[in-house]
C-alpha cells in the first residue's frame, strides 16, 4: 500500500515538473514569436531578412532602420517589461489582499498614480520645465500610495472583498474624473499627449524611458523574487504566516511598497493598463497547475510580457493607421477571464 | 520552581486593545501533556490561545517556553518551537493536501524555500501519522471537514514542534471525525512527547483526553485541575450556568431536564437494562418513578437525572422490607409499569416481587 502510494506520488511529480517546463516553455515560444510578429508589423512592411539584418547587423535602408530602432524595438520592450511588471504587481495585490480579482487597476491605484503624474506634468510644463522618466515615476508612485492608503483603510473597516473592488472602483473613477477635467482644461500643446497616455499606450516609447523601466522593473521583480518564501507562507493566512516565523509587518509594506512601484512604473509610461494584473495571473497559475510563488512569479512575468505583446500588436494593427488603446484591447481579452474567476469562486464556495 | 515546566505562564492577563479581559492566568504545562481550555462561549478561550501564540500582545505578564521568555525569543525560534492549528477556514487557491502540510517545514528550508529530500521524507511521515498519504495530490479545498484538520495537524507534526496549539480543532467534524483526530492527536503527543494547548467544546472529549483542565469564565481562571477534579456534575452545570438540564459526572454526558410532575409510570429495572426505556420516557416527557436500584447500578446513575423519583437501596446489601415498601406504594400511584428484567438473582427477589404484584394489578405492560 506505501510503496503504491509511492509510486503514484513519484509519478504524480513527474508529471508536475513536466507540465511546468512545458508551460514555461509554450510561453517562451509564444514571445519569441510575437517578438518578432511585431517587429514586422506596421505601416511599412519590411521582409524577415531586411529586419534581421537591421537588428543584428545594424544595417539596411535608412528609414526602415530607424523605424525598427527608433519606434519598434522600444515599444516591443516596453510591452514586455511593463506588462510583466503589471501582472507580477496584480499577483502582490492577489496575495496581499487573499483576493482573486485584486489588482492595481480595480483597486484605482493606476488611476490614482494616473492623476498625480497627470498634475505634475501640466504643472512642470507650466513652468516649461522638461519632464523626465524619473520625475514621472516618483510621481506615479506617490499617486499609487494615495489610492493603495484609500483602499487600505476601506479594507480594514469592510473585510469584504466585493466591497474592497467596488471600493478601488469609485476610486478610480473619481480619479480618472479629475485627470480628464485637468487634461481637457489644459491648453499647453505638449499636454495633447496627455490624452493619449491617460487612455493608455506603449506608443511613444524612447530608448531611455525603456532603461529606466528595466532598472526599475528588475529591481523591484527580482527583490519579489527573492520574497517567494514568505509569499508562500502567506498564502495560509497571517496567522500561519506569523506562526512560521514570517515578520508579518514587514512582510506587508514591502508587498505594498513592491506592488505599488511596480504598478506606478507601468502608469508612469504607458498610462493605465487594464485587467493585466488580474487576468495573467490567473491564467499563469491554471496553466501551471499551482500558486508556488517560487514558479508562479516568474512565470507572471512572462505570462504578462506575452499578454502585452499581443494586446499590444492588436491594437496597433486591427484598425490601422488608427491606434486602438492598449487598455480596451487588454479589457476585451482580460475582463472575461475575471468574470469567469467569479463564477468559479461561487462554484466551489 | 514553576519555571522547570516546559511552558509556563507567568501571572499572564491577556484582553483586546489593552483592555483586560482575563487577569493572572497561570499555565503550568510539560512535554507530553496535553491541557484543554473548557468554558462557555466567548468566556475567552481564544483570547487566551491568540496570547499564548503572539496573535495578540500581553497586557501583562511572561510567558515562558523551555525557560526562555517568549515575548524576547526571535520568530524563527518560536515557529520551530510552536506551531498552531486554528478553527478559522482556509482557502488556499491551487494547493494541494501535500503542498499545505510542506508549508510546516517553512522555519527548516533555506532563503527560497526548496524543499529537500530530508524535508519531503519529514513531510511524507506526517501525512502518515495522520493517516492522510493517500490526499497528498488532492486539491485541499475539495477535501471534507475531517481530512482537513487532520491535514492541518499534519503540517503541525512537520514543523518539528515542541508543542502545538490548537483552537477547537474538533468543532465542524462529526462524531467519527472528533474520535478520529483526538486519537491521533494522543497517540501523536505520547509518542512525540509534544505538550499540547487547546480548547474544546466537547467536554465529553476534554475529559477523556486531557491530562489538565483548565475552566475559563469571568475574569479568571475559575478552576484549573486534573479532568477527575474539574468534570464534576454540579461544578459543570454551574460553569456552563446551566438552567435546564445538567451534566452527567459519571457518563460524562448532557441531559436534558427530567420530564416533572407526579410519575405515571413505574420502571422496574436494573444492570443496564432500564437506560433505554428512560431515555424514551424522557423523550416523551412523561414522568416516571423507577426502582429498585442499587446506588452502584449504572440504570441508578442514569435515573438520578431521568427520574422524577428513585428507589434506591445502599449497594452490596439485601434491599431493606422498607425500601420495598416505599416501592410498591410508589408502584400503586402509577397507571402503568414495565419491568426491564427477564432474570433475577438472589438480592433482587424484591423486584421479582413487585413485578408479581404489578401483574396481580394488571398494570405490566410488556
Amino acid at each position: 500500500m506505501t510503496s503504491y502510494v509511492q509510486e503514484t506520488q513519484e509519478k504524480s511529480g513527474r508529471q508536475k515538473i513536466l507540465r511546468y517546463g512545458l508551460s514555461f516553455g509554450l510561453l517562451l515560444v509564444l514571445l519569441t514569436v510575437l517578438f518578432i510578429w511585431n517587429v514586422n508589423s506596421g505601416s511599412v512592411a519590411l521582409s524577415v531578412k531586411e529586419i534581421f539584418q537591421i537588428i543584428f547587423l545594424r544595417q539596411g535602408e535608412e528609414t526602415a532602420y530607424n523605424i525598427i530602432w527608433q519606434i519598434r524595438l522600444p515599444r516591443i520592450l516596453s510591452a514586455v517589461i511593463l506588462g510583466g511588471a503589471l501582472s507580477v504587481s496584480g499577483f502582490l495585490l492577489q496575495t496581499f489582499f487573499h483576493n482573486p480579482i485584486a489588482g492595481p487597476f480595480v483597486l484605482g491605484i493606476s488611476s490614482g498614480a494616473k492623476l498625480i503624474v497627470a498634475l505634475c506634468m501640466i504643472y512642470l510644463l507650466g513652468k516649461g520645465i522638461m519632464v523626465n522618466s524619473a520625475v514621472m515615476v516618483i510621481a506615479a508612485f506617490f499617486g499609487s500610495m494615495i489610492s493603495m492608503g484609500f483602499v487600505l483603510i476601506v479594507s480594514k473597516k469592510i473585510p469584504q472583498m466585493s466591497m474592497l473592488v467596488i471600493c478601488g472602483v469609485m476610486i478610480s473613477y473619481i480619479c480618472s474624473a479629475v485627470t480628464d477635467f485637468v487634461v481637457t482644461f489644459a491648453d499647453d500643446s505638449n499636454i495633447v499627449n496627455l490624452h493619449n497616455w491617460s487612455l493608455g499606450s506603449f506608443s511613444g516609447m524612447t530608448w531611455n524611458n525603456v532603461a529606466v523601466m528595466t532598472v526599475i522593473v528588475t529591481a523591484a521583480v527580482v527583490t519579489v523574487f527573492f520574497m517567494s518564501k514568505p509569499i508562500g507562507a502567506y498564502q495560509l493566512g497571517e496567522v500561519y504566516a506569523q506562526n512560521l516565523g514570517v515578520n508579518i509587518r514587514l512582510f506587508r509594506i514591502l508587498l505594498i511598497l513592491l506592488s505599488s512601484v511596480l504598478s506606478a512604473c507601468v502608469t508612469a509610461f504607458a498610462g493605465p493598463v487594464s485587467f493585466v494584473g488580474i487576468a495573467v495571473p490567473h491564467l499563469v497559475k491554471n496553466l501551471w497547475g499551482t500558486s508556488k510563488p517560487i514558479l508562479v512569479i516568474p512565470a507572471c512575468f512572462l505570462g504578462g510580457a506575452v499578454f502585452c505583446l499581443f494586446c499590444d500588436l492588436i491594437a496597433r494593427t486591427v484598425f490601422a493607421p488608427t491606434e486602438l488603446s492598449i487598455s480596451s484591447v487588454t479589457a476585451v481579452f482580460g475582463a472575461p477571464v475575471v468574470i469567469m474567476i467569479m463564477i468559479r469562486r461561487k462554484k466551489t464556495a | 520552581m514553576a519555571k522547570d515546566f516546559f511552558f509556563y505562564t507567568d501571572e499572564m492577563t491577556v484582553g483586546y486593545d489593552g483592555k483586560p479581559l482575563i487577569k493572572e492566568i497561570k499555565i503550568e504545562l510539560n512535554r507530553g501533556e496535553i491541557l484543554t481550555l473548557i468554558g462557555p462561549n466567548g468566556a475567552g478561550k481564544s483570547t487566551i490561545l491568540k496570547s499564548i501564540t503572539r496573535q495578540l500582545k500581553l497586557i501583562g505578564g511572561t510567558v515562558w517556553i523551555d525557560r526562555q521568555k517568549m515575548q524576547q525569543m526571535p520568530g524563527k525560534e518560536i515557529a520551530r518551537r510552536q506551531a498552531v492549528v486554528l478553527t478559522e477556514r482556509i482557502r488556499p487557491e491551487l494547493m494541494t493536501c501535500e503542498d499545505v502540510v510542506a508549508t510546516g517545514r517553512y522555519p527548516y528550508t533555506g532563503s527560497l524555500g526548496i524543499l529537500g529530500p530530508e524535508d519531503r521524507r519529514k513531510v511524507r511521515a506526517a501525512m502518515e501519522t495522520v493517516h492522510a498519504l493517500d490526499l497528498a495530490d488532492r486539491d485541499f479545498n475539495a477535501v471534507s471537514d475531517g481530512q482537513r484538520q487532520r491535514i492541518l495537524l499534519a503540517r503541525a507534526i512537520c514543523q518539528e514542534p515542541e508543542m502545538i496549539v490548537l483552537d477547537e480543532p474538533t468543532s465542524f467534524l462529526d462524531v467519527k471525525h472528533k474520535l478520529e483526530f483526538l486519537e491521533i492527536l494522543r497517540k501523536m503527543v505520547k509518542e512525540n512527547q509534544v505538550a499540547v494547548i487547546m480548547s474544546l467544546h466537547e467536554l465529553d472529549l476534554a475529559q477523556k483526553i486531557s491530562d489538565q483542565v483548565i475552566c475559563v469564565k469571568g475574569e479568571r481562571i475559575e478552576r484549573h485541575g486534573t479532568p477527575e477534579e474539574i468534570f464534576t456534575s454540579e461544578y459543570i452545570t454551574s460553569l456552563y450556568d446551566m438552567t435546564t438540564g445538567c451534566y452527567d459526572a459519571s457518563f460524562g454526558c448532557v441531559e436534558l431536564p427530567a420530564p416533572q410532575g407526579e410519575p405515571e409510570v413505574f420502571v422496574i429495572a436494573g444492570g443496564g437494562s432500564g437506560i433505554p426505556v428512560y431515555r424514551r420516557l424522557a423523550r416523551e416527557s412523561i414522568p416516571f418513578a423507577t426502582g429498585i436500584l442499587y446506588e452502584n447500578d449504572v440504570d441508578y446513575q442514569a435515573a438520578r437525572y431521568l427520574a422524577a423519583e428513585v428507589v434506591s437501596s445502599q449497594a452490596f446489601e439485601p434491599v431493606s422490607a422498607q425500601t420495598y415498601e416505599r416501592a410498591l406504594n410508589r408502584m400503586r400511584t402509577c397507571r402503568k409499569v414495565i419491568c426491564t428484567l427477564d432474570r433475577f438473582g438472589t438480592l433482587n427477589r424484591e423486584n421479582e416481587k413487585l413485578r408479581d404484584e404489578a401483574e396481580k394489578m394488571g398494570r405490566l405492560c410488556q
